[in-house]
């Protein structure tokens, strides 16, 4: 028996109700760091930035680290093509990701804190920086030495792979590194770091205030708690949700699809496109198809053909080209559907460009090279006569 | 002082002389210029201390370190497929007619350049616009050139 939930509505990261900022902030810091790892590691919080590590153990790998200098990196790059929670996020509720990484800064020992903020947001710089002032000040005055700086990116999708943001950082073109170090190791400038996504730190920062129980209550054994979604695509009901996880797709779909969904890709350009027979066996989480929250609905009316070049022409230009297999592998794909697509290739050719496809999940340096084959296996398997005709 | 260098000495005074203040200082050139010139680099390198081919090596891998001239507008339409399906092809086209160049140009008056880039981050709202940092969400072809008209009589 397949363990789920129905979908059920939270309201976690964007409640400001019920607490003072200050308290639960100073709250955390009259306890023992250790402690406060305990129980995010018990609260089963898992990173919702995608790759899902869990964060109270990256917590406690930083804070294990016997160095002077750490870091806390907040990852705003938020560029996933159908994601768009953590921009609503940092609008809504900036106090409460700051107040993730402050607690997080006490946990591991860190002075320093940044947010890498995609360069597409930049029209919320003026607001970030006003409150970021304020929230600065406020640390001061209940003693906690950390200071919260803001960085801009580029328009460089990549950098949103932690080690390629690093490097952003320092100056340096947006390329990832070779795996291991980690950052719990050797991050932002060889130190160790904690890199979170802006909503972990939210829940990081709501665990502390609900404690590890609540959260834990909701979701799945390998997927507790809530997510927030951000659904586009063939929806009467596009927008950012936060749902408790472990519901199917169907669940899902029964609530936000249009009544014609033929698919759903879960977790954006570089997750899985689920068809519409797997909807009722498919669990959105960790033990089922993972999110970084990006869901796009598709009706009868799309091609997927179309939504595959355009998911490959995604990935060819925001490759960082730094290694072959990921630079050729992505421009040789698009190529290879198009010249199916045009009859210059016989359809029995898909089945090379799906072993392409699977030989970059082995030999790519990044998440990135390594993630084009979610979408090109999961869209030719299972809607190969719309590649072809 | 120039203007960039002005900019130069603002940056290190808020972000110091290591090389994690290169970003900051291309991105404030850029803010201001719209694009960096060689001279521009050139002088970033010399302040920072580093060689011009490093400078050179970190903008020209950033999408909005320009390294061409642009004009003083820069349209920037999503083309990434929540927005596809919305309906961006039509706003280019408008754009395009309405501004009378094509994707990747610049108008003669060097007001607008039109661009295409990937996700902005408002799939559930496209088709969507950036203008230099302002954000157009919902847009129609009605809405979009109403929107260039709005910076036009801004001048
Ligand atoms: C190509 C690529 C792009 C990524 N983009 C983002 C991003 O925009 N935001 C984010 O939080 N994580 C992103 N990640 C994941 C980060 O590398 C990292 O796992 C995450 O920031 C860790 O935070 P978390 O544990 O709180 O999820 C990306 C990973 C890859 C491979
Ligand atoms: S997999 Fe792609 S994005 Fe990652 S390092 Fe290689 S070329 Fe760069
Ligand atoms: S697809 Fe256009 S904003 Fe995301």
């Amino acid at each position: 028996m397949m363990e789920c939930n129905k979908l059920k509505r939270v309201d976690i990261i964007f409640c400001r109700k019920g607490f003072d900022l200050f308290e639960v902030v100073e709250k955390a810091l009259s306890r023992d760091p250790d402690d406060l790892i305990s129980d995010m590691i018990d609260s089963g919080l898992k990173g919702r930035g995608g790759a899902g590590f869990p964060t109270g153990l990256k917590w406690k790998l930083a804070r294990n680290e016997e160095q002077d200098e750490k870091y806390v990196v907040c990852n705003a790059d938020e560029g996933e093509p159908g994601t768009f929670k953590d921009r609503e996020i940092l609008d809504q509720v900036p106090e409460k990701v700051f107040g993730g990484m402050a607690i997080c800064a006490y946990t591991i020992g860190a002075k320093k804190g940044y947010i890498y903020l995609r360069g597409e947001y930049n029209f919320l710089i003026p607001k970030l920086t006003e409150k970021l002032e304020i929230f600065n000040r406020s640390l001061k005055q209940i003693g906690l030495d950390f200071t919260i700086r803001l960085r801009s990116g580029s328009g460089a999708y990549i950098c949103g792979e932690e080690s390629a943001l690093f490097e952003s950082m320092e100056g340096k073109r947006g390329e990832p590194r070779n795996k291991p170090p980690y950052p719990t190791v050797q991050g932002y400038l060889g130190k160790p770091t904690v890199i979170n996504n802006v909503e972990t730190l939210v829940y990081a920062f709501m665990i502390s205030r609900i404690g590890p129980e609540a959260f834990k209550e909701m979701g799945t054994k390998d997927s507790r708690g809530s997510k927030v979604f951000s659904i586009s695509g063939d929806t009467p009901r596009p927008g950012i949700y936060e749902l408790e996880l472990g519901m199917t797709v169907e669940d899902f779909v029964n609530e936000f699809g249009d009544g014609d969904t033929k698919a759903v890709q879960v977790g954006g350009a570089s997750g899985g496109c689920i068809p519409r027979k797997d909807f009722p066996n498919t669990i959105i989480g960790y033990e089922g198809i993972p999110t970084g929250g990006s869901m796009m609905l598709f009706n009868s009316s799309r091609s997927m053909y179309n939504v595959l070049h355009n998911y490959l022409e995604f990935f060819t230009e925001e490759s960082c080209g730094q290694c072959t297999p990921c630079r050729v592998g992505c421009q040789q794909l698009l190529k290879g559907i198009e010249s199916v697509k045009k009859g210059d290739r016989p359809p029995s050719y898909l089945r090379e460009l799906v072993k392409l496809a699977k030989t970059m999940k082995i030999a790519a340096k990044c998440g990135l090279g390594q993630s084009v084959a979610n979408p090109f296996v999961s869209i030719i398997k299972n809607y190969k006569e719309e590649i072809i005709h | 002082m120039t203007d960039v260098k002005k900019i130069i000495n603002r940056t290190i005074r808020e972000y110091g002389k290591e090389r994690q203040a290169l970003m900051p200082m291309l991105q404030a050139i850029v803010q201001v210029k719209n694009h960096l010139d060689d001279g521009d680099m050139i002088a970033v390198a010399e302040a920072l201390n580093l060689s011009a081919a490093e400078v050179f090596g970190t903008a020209s891998f950033y999408t909005f370190l320009d390294t061409e001239p642009r004009g003083k507008y820069i349209i920037r339409v999503c083309k990434t497929i929540s927005c596809h399906m919305a309906g961006k092809d039509e706003i280019i086209k408008v754009l395009e007619k309405h501004l009378r160049i094509k994707v990747g140009q610049t108008t003669r008056d060097n007001m607008f350049s039109l661009l295409t880039v990937n996700c902005l981050g408002w799939c559930h709202k496209g088709p969507v616009m950036l203008v230099n940092d302002d954000v157009y969400p919902e847009l129609t072809p009605k809405s979009a050139i109403e929107i260039i008209e709005s910076y036009i009589s801004r001048k």
